[in-house]
């Protein structure tokens, strides 16, 4: 190697900002800071904006925290899959050393600011939250049962509940069912997702319904959950934190998701191939709009509290 | 081949310093706003008692 080579030659690991901020997984992070900030302000005590503006983003912090640490230990899965290839660790532009730096100090950081900011409860829920998503979901569930995305859904339905949290300084009916919802929405969002992407799933070895119990099997899962989603989402809907809007909401949506699922299970893999699977791409997208509309709803009945419009 | 006065790893080095800079500064501004809040607040219930404090 000539002096020259030295001073042309990139490090590959010489990463920018915004490798680091991509480490922090912003689009999971986007729905952890609307469902943390509806959690928060559907809840009966006021918050001061500034404290509520705050607390979201440290929640926010934390739950980015814990994505790195899930990109730290799943290097080798993430490498063979095809949806996250160009990670920044796989990428070759972050070292899983800087990744666990980054989560493990994100984490702390975020667990004590959020304390301080709010309240001790909160936080214990955040860290609990991370432990959950890094240690139980990413480390022990996601390589050794088909169950992982059922089991580690509690993570990503945490963030409404921390929020509620924040204000209030405890947990609730009503937290807890925000909670229930995200958590039984999990499953049919992400099975959809395992149908129409399984070759990658298949390749990492990490063992989704669709690798370990077969296609016809994860339709039928898939209609299951959604059926024991359907009345919890719309029994939500008679709680203090709904309204007429909620109500009406939730009843369209679930009558939309249940067709959706209905229509997967009758599918069969020759249909489903032959048409790209448009059916399951077209239920996977609702269910995002599903969960965006439910919270959505639920913002709205809290926004027209003031005016005497909101809630029952 | 021409000398580069600036490789474009010291452009990604000095990206990396200015996010970094501002996410401190940021943080420094949020701790400062969270402790005004918290100092203007009239609802601490933990607050010295008056009486037996005067000697």
């Amino acid at each position: 190697m000539s002096d020259a080579s030295i001073n042309t030659e990139t490090d590959p690991l010489e990463a920018e900002f915004g490798d680091f901020l991509a480490l922090l997984k912003p689009r999971v992070m986007s729905l952890v800071v609307f469902t943390a900030a509806v959690g928060l302000l559907a809840a009966p005590v006021p918050v001061h904006p500034f404290v509520a503006f705050c607390s979201v983003l440290f929640i926010a912090v934390g739950g980015g925290a814990s994505g790195a640490l899930n990109m730290w230990y799943d290097h080798d899965i993430d490498a063979v899959m095809k949806r996250t290839a160009r990670r920044p660790i796989p990428a070759g532009k972050v070292s899983r050393g800087d990744a666990l730096a980054l989560g493990l100090t994100l984490s702390g950081f975020a667990v004590v600011m959020l304390g301080l900011a709010a309240n001790w409860l909160a936080a214990g829920l955040l860290a609990f939250t991370i432990f959950f998503y890094a240690v139980v979901y990413t480390m022990w569930l996601k390589r050794w049962t088909p169950q992982n995305i059922v089991i580690g859904g509690a993570a990503g339905a945490f963030p409404p509940m921390i929020g509620w949290a924040v204000a209030t300084g405890g947990v609730s009916v009503e937290s807890v069912l925000m909670f229930a919802l995200i958590f039984m929405w999990t499953p049919p969002h992400f099975w959809a997702l395992a149908l129409f992407m399984n070759s990658d799933y298949e390749a990492a070895g990490v063992p989704m319904l669709t690798v370990t119990h077969g296609r016809r099997a994860t339709r039928r899962h898939i209609l299951v959950y959604t059926l024991i989603l359907a009345p919890l989402a719309i029994g939500t809907g008679f709680t203090a934190i709904s309204g007429p809007i909620y109500l009406a909401v939730s009843v369209l949506l679930n009558l939309a998701f249940v067709k959706g699922a209905v229509d997967i299970l009758r599918r069969d893999e020759t249909h489903a191939v032959a048409d790209k699977y448009r059916v399951e791409k077209r239920f996977f997208a609702l269910s995002l709009l599903y969960l965006f509309l439910h919270f959505g709803a639920i913002l709205a009945e809290a926004a027209l509290r003031p005016w005497g419009l909101g809630g029952w | 081949m021409a000398i580069q006065v600036e490789h474009e790893l010291h452009k990604r080095r000095r990206g990396r310093n200015l996010g970094l800079g501002l996410v401190l500064a940021a943080f420094v501004a949020m701790v400062f706003g969270l402790t005004m809040v918290k100092v203007a607040r009239t609802d601490f219930s933990n607050a010295p008692k008056a009486a037996g404090g005067d000697k």
